[in-house]
């Protein structure tokens, strides 16, 4: 707790410095990738810790930002009060997403999501007279004593930001963290291991939806307008985009993802029209590059941008554990348990921890046996790849 | 053994950081039942899933009728005359007994013999015509047939493949002992009519003894004894120690 | 009454279309375990080729073939090139290369023809139907593209069941693994599932433009809705595509006829979410084993 939280506070002076140096428009992007920041954190926690996939954080994000415009208008609450009310209902919508989708997977939960994103801006032109129609809502925010706007808004967006890490750093690392980790990893032995699956799945949407409702708040807070535009569906592929090519790992991959999603469009912008390129061209450039590098990234780190740091990191300083002699006989669950070790490694190991894996993974392996069997029965193993078969089913 | 049909060399593989085939050599000769046998995690499907191609060795040769088939993808391996059939058999319950048997007799090697459709179609008929267990539901999905029929419709899936060398992981595990001696029958008179060179994987290493010619012994990924079956059979410290009978 | 007729039949035939690019994902899912995201955008392409070729030949037909081929080519293209890498990955990880196919083609579709409008030409006339006097809402364009879409369906069907690349394509979409070990090179039949994918979208992307127009996203909305519809039906199911984009179209149709047109995507979550909730794995979802 206490080191993240030092970390943060020491982010936080850096942010503050830099931002004095910057200029209006770097203190905007700053504001843009922390309003990113916070909405992939949220979701890096759903997919990359309770192993659920969503495609419409968008849509809480539309829900945070409109929910700000609206308290804002109407009754003039203070700004605190009012991103955290926008969080709350944020919340309030994911809890009722995720107790709908409790018993989605995969894709039939990217599908269900997917419609969300696409459906849920939609109401706002069918009750313009409440959410303004296309032309969507002003949200005006003003800057205390002679800080000005901009910086204000990078200060605002980055605290939360910053905030929004630390808790939930300190929640993946406790109980309910774990208990995200086991339903991730098998449903039926977390099941059997005490963990309420359902209600673990449903609070990983509350606190995902949480994140992206401040990001909306946030994200409203700095463009100074809500409009049914900003929070298409391209907005929650860029949220996944940016989970999965930061590293679904860890919280630090949240950073890294949102640096390239805001970034790399503008700058290829940038380069584009410096370039003096037809507009045809010149605004369709950065798009196809941004392609581009969402595919070359994935195939060149497939455990996205921090995991191939952190790989990286070990081929220059080699870590002792990899060379220890392994006994042959090694069961099933030892060898999953080795090899989730190294791709999350950023959780620090305590003996609780330590214990509850043990626990859960024994009853995979139990039911991993009584599964073969009645595999057998049915007479054919899972649907897994090919490639993903020969690492996950070794030797028995 | 310049004439073996199959030959694994010094043969190491394993997953992530676990080697579970430390150093396997073997050779077998040309229409002969090896017997592969060992406790749990000795290492027997491992070797099994290497010589097919299903693992990648770290080490080692696989050579079949001195063809070096190492490191070959698993497609290949089958294109080349081995057929695997895996443990748990392998059938695939979606499709009719003869959409499975067809697919065994869908990736001949050209060794002279004609592989023309009609061929294809006889040999999938002849298949029916011996086992009629599923000749009579050559149509029906292979979901319906019992423990002991799919490992058949699995065994004539392989050997419609035409191979040279045949690789079966545990044919009896879960079945009756009335299917078990099915099966058992069944392969010591492939090796007698087919010249079948046969690398059997089993638990029951009693019955399998009984039909093999030669057994190998593992134990952590390495060779413990390779000798003739009898011998191994007659062997008691060995047997007490290894093989739990 | 004659409106409910009229909603009905045009439902039928956006279905089709919807149908089509459910097909197409579900050939692709049952194969590689993947969701094609770029699946639209690779249709909107073909589309933009068929045009071209139409305004240089003259022949429609042309155009259509074409881009038919066109679509094997690219499907094929795609999965050697950038899918292959992430096959056996973590699932997520072909989505986003997927996504980022997606924005390429869309970008590339932008630089060569530009962001604006095009109208796209219909094999047949589009003018309406009529029994006796009352219009019935849809033209003989809407006809063919049902027909089009069922006759693709069938022969898929067919060559699924009776040819044997069709029964190495199920082989490997039931077990890839046992697959191999019969010989089966599973690389190629992939590439062959990616390269039908490809065709079936383009054959939705021609079916869909007379309608929408052609721009570079003008295949995104079609693509949730054959997605929804893949969904709705099941994606292990090819029959369940098809069924599944029907009774989407015609749901929708009547959302968007009798409750107003913005409220299309809301009915079509609706629906989905009803769906889901009594079937998880979609309407056709088969015995399914759970995976631990």
């Amino acid at each position: 707790m206490s080191r993240h939280l030092g970390a943060a506070a020491l982010v936080a002076i850096l942010v503050a410095l830099l931002s004095i140096r910057l200029t209006q428009f770097r203190d905007f992007q700053m504001a843009q990738v922390a309003v990113y920041v916070t909405a992939v954190a949220g979701l890096t926690v759903l997919t990359g810790l309770s192993g659920q996939i969503s495609l419409g954080n968008g849509a809480f994000m539309a829900i945070g930002g409109y929910g700000t415009a609206l308290l804002l208008l109407h009754l003039a609450w203070p700004l605190a009060a009012v991103l955290a009310a926008s969080a709350a209902i944020a919340a309030l919508a994911g809890a009722l997403v995720g107790a709908a989708t409790a018993r989605l997977h995969g894709p039939y939960l990217a599908g269900a999501t997917l419609l969300l994103a696409v459906a849920l801006p939609s109401l706002t032109y069918k009750y313009p007279g409440v959410f303004g129609g296309e032309q969507g809502l002003n949200v005006t925010v003003s800057a205390p004593g002679s800080v000005p706007l901009t910086r204000w808004q990078a200060w605002i967006t980055c605290g939360c930001a910053l905030l929004t890490l630390v808790l939930l750093a300190n929640l993946s690392a406790s109980r309910i963290g774990r208990n995200w980790r086991a339903v991730r990893d098998d449903e039926v032995a977390a099941a059997l291991a005490g963990v309420n699956v359902a209600w673990a799945r449903i609070l990983a949407f509350v606190v995902s939806a949480a994140c992206a409702g401040l990001a909306g708040s946030l994200l409203a807070v700095t463009t100074g307008l809500v409009a049914p535009t900003d929070f298409t569906v391209t907005l929650s592929v860029a949220l996944l985009t940016g989970a999965v090519i930061g590293g679904l790992g860890s919280l630090a991959g949240a950073v890294w993802g949102s640096l390239l999603v805001v970034l790399v469009p503008t700058y290829a912008t940038d380069v584009a029209t410096s370039h003096g390129l037809s507009s045809a061209v010149g605004s369709n450039i950065p798009v196809a590059a941004y392609g581009v590098v969402l595919i070359v990234v994935m195939l060149v780190f497939p455990n996205g941008i921090q995991g191939g740091l952190r790989r990286l990191a070990a081929r220059v300083v080699p870590s002792p554990r990899r060379d220890e002699p392994v006994p042959a006989e090694m069961n099933n669950t030892a060898v999953r348990n080795a090899s989730r070790e190294a791709s999350h490694e950023e959780i620090p190991k305590t003996p609780a921890r330590r214990r509850a894996r043990g626990r859960i993974g024994g009853g995979g392996r139990r039911l991993r046996l009584l599964e073969h069997e009645r595999q057998q029965q049915l007479g054919r193993a899972d649907g897994l790849g090919a490639g993903d078969h020969q690492q996950r089913d070794p030797d028995r | 053994m310049s004439s073996a049909a199959l030959s694994v060399g010094s043969l190491a593989a394993g997953y992530g950081g676990v080697l579970a085939l430390k150093d396997v050599s073997l050779t077998a000769a040309p229409a002969t039942i090896t017997v592969v046998l060992g406790a749990n995690g000795a290492g027997k499907t491992t070797l099994l899933r290497t010589v097919s191609g299903l693992v990648r060795p770290r080490a080692g040769r696989v050579l079949v009728d001195d063809t070096d088939l190492t490191g070959r993808p698993p497609e290949d391996v089958a294109r080349a005359g081995v057929a695997h059939v895996p443990e748990g058999h392998g059938v695939i319950a979606e499709l009719t007994v003869e959409e499975n048997l067809r697919l065994g007799a869908m990736s001949w090697r050209r060794d002279g013999r004609n592989t023309g459709r009609a061929a294809r179609a006889a040999a999938v008929a002849a298949a029916c015509d011996r086992f009629p267990n599923l000749g009579r539901r050559r149509h029906k999905p292979a979901a319906v047939l019992s423990g002991g029929e799919r490992q058949l419709l699995a065994i004539a899936r392989a050997l419609l493949a035409r191979p040279r060398v045949l690789l079966l992981d545990e044919p009896s595990l879960g079945l009756a002992p009335r299917a078990v001696r099915q099966v058992m029958e069944l392969i010591s008179q492939l090796r007698a009519e087919s010249g079948l060179t046969i690398l059997l994987v089993e638990q029951n290493a009693r019955g399998a003894l009984a039909i093999a010619d030669q057994g190998v012994v593992l134990s952590l990924g390495t060779v413990v004894a390779t000798a003739d079956a009898g011998t191994l059979a007659a062997d008691v410290a060995l047997r007490h120690h290894y093989l739990g009978y | 009454m004659l409106e409910f007729l009229q909603f009905t039949l045009s439902g039928i035939s956006f279905g089709a279309v919807y149908a089509a690019v459910a097909l197409s994902l579900v050939l692709i899912w049952r194969g590689t375990r993947i969701l094609n995201f770029a699946q639209g955008a690779m249709a909107m392409f073909t589309t933009y080729i068929a045009l071209e070729v139409i305004r240089g030949t003259g022949s429609y037909w042309a155009g259509f073939a074409v881009a038919l081929a066109a679509g094997l080519v690219f499907g094929a293209l795609a999965e050697v090139t950038v899918i292959r890498p992430v096959e056996g990955k973590p699932p997520l990880n072909a989505v986003i290369v997927t996504i980022g196919l997606l924005v390429l083609v869309e970008g590339l579709a932008g630089i060569i023809y530009g962001g604006q409008y095009r109208s796209f030409p219909a094999a047949f006339t589009v003018t309406g139907l009529r029994a006796g006097r009352s219009p019935l809402g849809i033209s003989w364009f809407d006809v063919f593209t049902v027909l089009a879409v069922l006759a693709a369906a069938a022969a898929l069907a067919a060559g699924f069941r009776y040819t044997t690349a069709g029964l190495r394509l199920r082989a490997t979409a039931f077990d890839a693994r046992i697959a191999r070990l019969l010989g089966v090179r599973v690389g190629r039949v992939l590439t062959l599932g990616w390269a039908l994918a490809g065709l079936l979208g383009a054959l939705a992307g021609l079916l869909i433009s007379p309608s929408t127009f052609l721009y570079p996203n003008s295949m995104d909305s079609i693509f949730v809705f054959g997605f929804t519809a893949a969904v709705i039906g099941g994606l292990d199911s090819p029959a369940g595509a098809v069924a599944g984009g029907l009774i989407l179209g015609v749901l929708l149709s009547y959302a968007g006829g009798y409750l107003g047109s913005e409220l299309t995507p809301l009915a079509g979550l609706v629906i989905l979410a009803l769906v889901l909730t009594f079937r998880p794995d979609g309407l056709f979802a088969g015995v399914r084993l759970r995976r631990v």
